[in-house]
């Protein structure tokens, strides 16, 4: 792909006319005291992540009128972790074509080339504050604090670790998350190992399963602690079907062996407490394990900005603009909640961008709200709320069922009453299922929206 | 000809390294490992304990006491870390109640502060504390390092001060050297005539698998090979004088919380296997949980076990409630030297003249370690080594770390070297000055876990998923080697693998 300018570059004017922010900053109480008092540049709205959400978020903003905006990212050109995602099947619902991850990107990156929206890369927010004030840090312009009108949030997920599972054994070299071997081959050209196991059957595992054998690896196997796979079907059947690499459901890593590199390592089987099953287990003797164990948004600076977070998604609890606990404050995609398909992380970004320019044109809904609550079956909903009075037309309801279920019937109730059942073939953890529901349905709700599997006991 | 090689680079022998380089003396230190602090000091609980737990009498307890005594000034000095954090140990019987009891008299008859809390007053200083915690002890003097800081601050200042230091050399023989001018051809003449004081000095000639060292003093700080470096030189009566087993504990680290969840050390009344699972908080506002205690034969055992991992989370759980499990963000699992003796072994061997043992440094060895270090100095190489100081001595400058600056002093750093702009940690905020700094500083370091130890990129919650492959790139930069060569620690954990041509063309 083209690259774009790998220096800090910023399009168009950044002028300091803050007409329309009378009406924010003194509403906003808390936290004040943590940012510097200092002059500070102002920017209506800052977008903390160039990845696809952020991406999305600022070009949204701008069709929707908003001028004066800034893009934060960290690596050295926009993009995220789509340009380390060399494969296809990116695009297909937001542009009806197949593309790779790099390729999505520079569609996004071009769409912004043509607006007055600025970015700086190479350049890492350090601090941000309830009040908004954002501090980053680059080479060009050291420690800058400025003053956002309105923050989207984009900062995407990180990969849930070795340390985080607690996997017994050594701990050579040679134990990566997928991710990061994945950066390695497709942005540095470097192989990782020869004789690889991948830990979790995690839509980057499978990729990598396939990845790594193209580029000459033996792919010894794919353990996963669960009785399903984990990433989406398609995957299955093109990495590791395709390649005849076996899938070992119900079974995890019990050992790593190997004091420098990592020589070995054993799997076993596990009980329906994942707990091992002792005699189950087999040896590998591969030098390299991938861990594709899960993603987990990546919210440390939600927390210093005292964002409430939801303990399921990790991300921050938001309403049905995706505006988190604190005004003015959006989230959008992986950071709020962990997405299987890069579209909808795009579609969401752009809602973020739009409830955001709203906001800082004095336009967003505000008031009361009512709860939307996960019941049997479900892991979670986003968003957790909805304004009482409904000012949309319809709103979309994303949520995760937490274990297969065929031929099941979802339950929507608003306030104890059903207002909805939607009978459903097939769903999986795996996979993020939609509801929407239009503005008559939920008008007249007070507490709470609840979503539910009826009967999940005759899931599978 | 040194006049004295110091085998392990540990605290132990850094400390004993750095008292000796104030002094006109050819020191050398060996260390089988690719950094300092790789063995026992890799992996132990940080704490410098106040000296109320070790049996009266042992050497244990008067270091313990007079090193948590020194630490402090020590770490000024070195511009390294030190907190006085205090520590709780938390009964949850009469029974326990007793043992507490015990411990209070301890700590009076060592002049070391104590008092008791009502279970009302110590939720007052730490809120988490179990409900089954009923009589709390408080010993206030107890405090936190960073090991791997203390250790490296000192073996750069002595490097600094002319100390030279030998990684990745591991001593194959140690043996009184048989063609010195003074020696007989026969081991136990030339140690005998020592003895008898015909002989006026000794020679050892150390032998590791890249060289030879000779010396008039050996210090045996290896950890624990300790008990193996003493038996290159012992006489057959003595070889099983001590015997050091290692002692395994394996712990978790929690990610740093907004809330803290203790800010003392908190230990559980002390059982025959020693201090317990302790919650502790660390120089950068980690938690540990840790460590169990399980005597091994492998003295590379370093391995994680899920029994070991399961016990110390039930055993935390006495202490301390509301631990958020889902904060772990890592595991290892370190080795203790402990020996059979029951007490430190620091000595000149009876059977070896100027070999000096200094071994079965389990715990409270962090803690004592700069008394150790006086005690050598004082009670055996001050009588034998003839001490002048150098008329200078190099103090060493600490690692810049912007997160210690204020905003300001902060930008004018980046203004001044733009490399203290660029963070290449997200979850540590560790920028590239620094890591160069870690690089290209006396003792720097070499290696992917090198860097981690001097400056914590992939300490945080992401364990280096995302500036890893930024440190390696520094690295290989830096060091003038390609990716492929960097490693992660020893000789053999290289990370990177070249894709071939055919490869590269997909």
């Amino acid at each position: 792909m083209e690259r774009v300018e790998t220096k800090i570059k910023e399009y168009g004017h950044m002028d300091d006319n803050n007409s329309q922010v009378g009406y924010s900053f003194e509403r906003e109480k808390n936290n004040m005291d943590n940012a510097d008092n200092i002059d500070k540049k102002k920017v209506e709205l800052v977008i903390i992540g160039g990845g696809s959400a952020g991406l999305a978020a600022a070009v949204s903003a701008y069709e929707n009128g908003c001028r004066d905006i800034l893009i934060m990212e960290r690596d050295q050109e926009l993009g995220g972790i789509l340009l380390q995602c060399i494969h296809n099947g990116f695009g297909l619902h937001m542009f009806g074509e197949e593309l790779s991850g790099p390729a999505y990107a520079e569609k996004w990156i071009r769409m912004l080339q043509e607006t007055s929206i600025t970015y700086k890369v190479n350049t890492m927010v350090t601090h941000l504050y309830a009040d908004r004030t954002v501090e980053y840090v680059n080479q060009e312009e050291g420690y800058v604090q400025i003053q956002a009108t309105a923050v989207v949030l984009a900062m995407g997920c990180r990969e849930r670790t070795r340390g985080a599972i607690a996997i017994p054994g050594y701990r050579p070299s040679g134990v990566w998350t997928a991710g990061t071997a994945q950066r390695y081959l497709n942005m540095e050209g470097y192989m990782v190992g020869k004789r690889v196991f991948i830990l979790g059957s995690g839509d980057i595992g499978m990729i990598m399963a396939r990845r790594m054998t193209l580029e000459g690896a033996k792919v010894l196997g794919v353990a996963e602690v669960m009785p399903y796979s984990n990433g989406l079907p398609r995957n299955r059947k093109q990495c590791l079907e395709d390649f005849d690499i076996p899938l070992f459901l119900s079974h995890t890593v019990v050992d790593i062996q190997g004091k420098d590199r990592m020589t070995g390592l054993t799997i076993a089987q596990v009980d329906d407490k994942m707990q091992p099953i002792s005699g189950t287990e087999q040896t590998f003797d591969a030098d390299t394990l991938l861990l594709s164990v899960g993603l987990i948004p990546e919210n440390g600076l939600s927390e210093e900005a005292e964002i409430q977070l939801h303990p399921r998604t990790r991300g921050a609890i938001v309403n049905e603009c995706l505006e988190t606990s604190v005004e003015g404050i959006f989230a959008c995609g992986n950071v709020l909640h962990v997405h299987d398909l890069v579209d909808f992380v795009s579609n969401e970004g752009k809602k973020a961008g739009l409830y955001a320019s709203r906001y800082i044109q004095g336009k967003l809904n505000q008031g009361e709200t009512f709860r939307v609550d996960a019941g049997d079956g479900i892991g979670y909903v986003m968003p957790q709320k909805v304004l009482m009075d409904v000012p949309e037309d319809k709103i979309e309801f994303m949520f995760r069922v937490r274990n297969n279920c065929k031929n099941s019937t979802l339950q929507i109730l608003g306030d104890g009453k059903v207002l909805k059942t939607i009978k459903k073939p097939h769903m999986a953890p795996a996979e993020m299922e939609k509801v929407t529901l239009k503005k008559e349905e939920l008008m007249g709700i007070r507490e709470q929206l609840l979503i539910k599997v009826c009967d999940p006991s005759i899931n599978e | 000809m040194y006049d004295v090689v110091i085998i392990g680079a540990g605290i132990t022998g850094s400390f004993i390294a750095h008292e000796l380089s104030k002094y006109q003396l050819q020191i050398a230190v060996i260390d089988k490992n690719a950094d300092v602090a790789n063995g026992a000091t890799m992996a132990n609980s940080a704490i410098v304990h106040s000296g109320h737990d070790p049996k009266p009498g042992t050497l244990k307890a008067k270091l313990n006491v007079r090193g948590n005594e020194m630490y402090e000034r020590i770490c000024k000095d070195l511009g390294v870390q030190f907190q006085r954090t205090s520590a709780f140990v938390a009964a949850t019987s009469e029974e326990e109640r007793r043992t507490l009891d015990l411990l209070y008299q301890q700590s009076l008859d060592r002049k070391i502060p104590v008092q008791y809390l009502t279970r009302e007053e110590a939720l007052q200083k730490e809120p988490n504390l179990s409900d089954e915690v009923q009589y709390v002890l408080e010993l206030p003097t107890t405090g936190i390092i960073y090991p791997w800081e203390v250790t490296i601050a000192l073996m750069e200042e002595a490097v600094l001060n002319g100390v030279e230091l030998h990684l990745e050399e591991l001593v194959e023989d140690v043996r009184p050297m048989e063609n010195h001018p003074q020696s007989k051809d026969h081991r136990e003449n030339y140690v005998q005539e020592m003895m008898d004081g015909r002989a006026k000095d000794m020679c050892y000639d150390i032998k590791t698998d890249k060289g030879s060292y000779q010396t008039r003093f050996v210090i045996n700080a290896a950890g624990v090979y300790g008990d193996k470096i003493y038996q290159m030189v012992a006489t057959q009566t003595n070889r099983d004088k001590f015997h050091i087993s290692p002692r395994k504990g394996e712990y978790f680290v929690l990610d740093k919380l907004r809330e803290p969840l203790v800010s003392r050390v908190i230990y559980p009344v002390p059982s025959a296997a020693g201090k317990g699972v302790l919650v502790v908080p660390t120089t950068h506002g980690n938690i540990l949980l840790g460590p169990n205690s399980q005597v091994i034969q492998d003295k590379e055992g370093i391995n994680n076990t899920s029994d070991a991992l399961n016990y110390v989370k039930r055993e935390v759980s006495k202490t301390v409630k509301n631990i958020p499990m889902d904060k772990i963000i890592r595991t290892f699992a370190g080795l203790r030297p402990t020996g059979d003796t029951g007490d430190f072994v620091i000595e000149e061997a009876t059977d070896a003249p100027q070999f000096i043992n200094v071994a079965c440094i389990e715990s409270p060895g962090l803690a004592s370690a700069p008394a150790i270090a006086e005690y050598v100095m004082d009670t055996i190489l001050a009588d034998k080594l003839t001490l002048i100081e150098k008329k200078e001595y190099q103090r060493r400058t600490p690692i810049l770390d912007p997160k210690k600056l204020s905003r300001e002093e902060r930008h004018a750093l980046v203004q001044n070297n733009p490399q203290y702009g660029k963070i290449v940690c997200r979850c540590e905020q560790v920028t590239e000055g620094e890591i160069l700094d870690a690089i290209h500083r006396p003792v720097g370091a070499t290696t992917v876990k090198g860097v981690k130890k001097r400056v914590r990129p992939g300490m945080g919650r992401c364990q280096g998923g995302f500036c890893e492959p930024l440190v390696v790139d520094i690295l290989a930069r830096e060091l003038g080697i390609s990716p492929v060569e960097v490693r992660l620690d020893g000789a053999d954990s290289v990370m990177l693998t070249e894709m071939t041509d055919a490869e590269n063309q997909i």
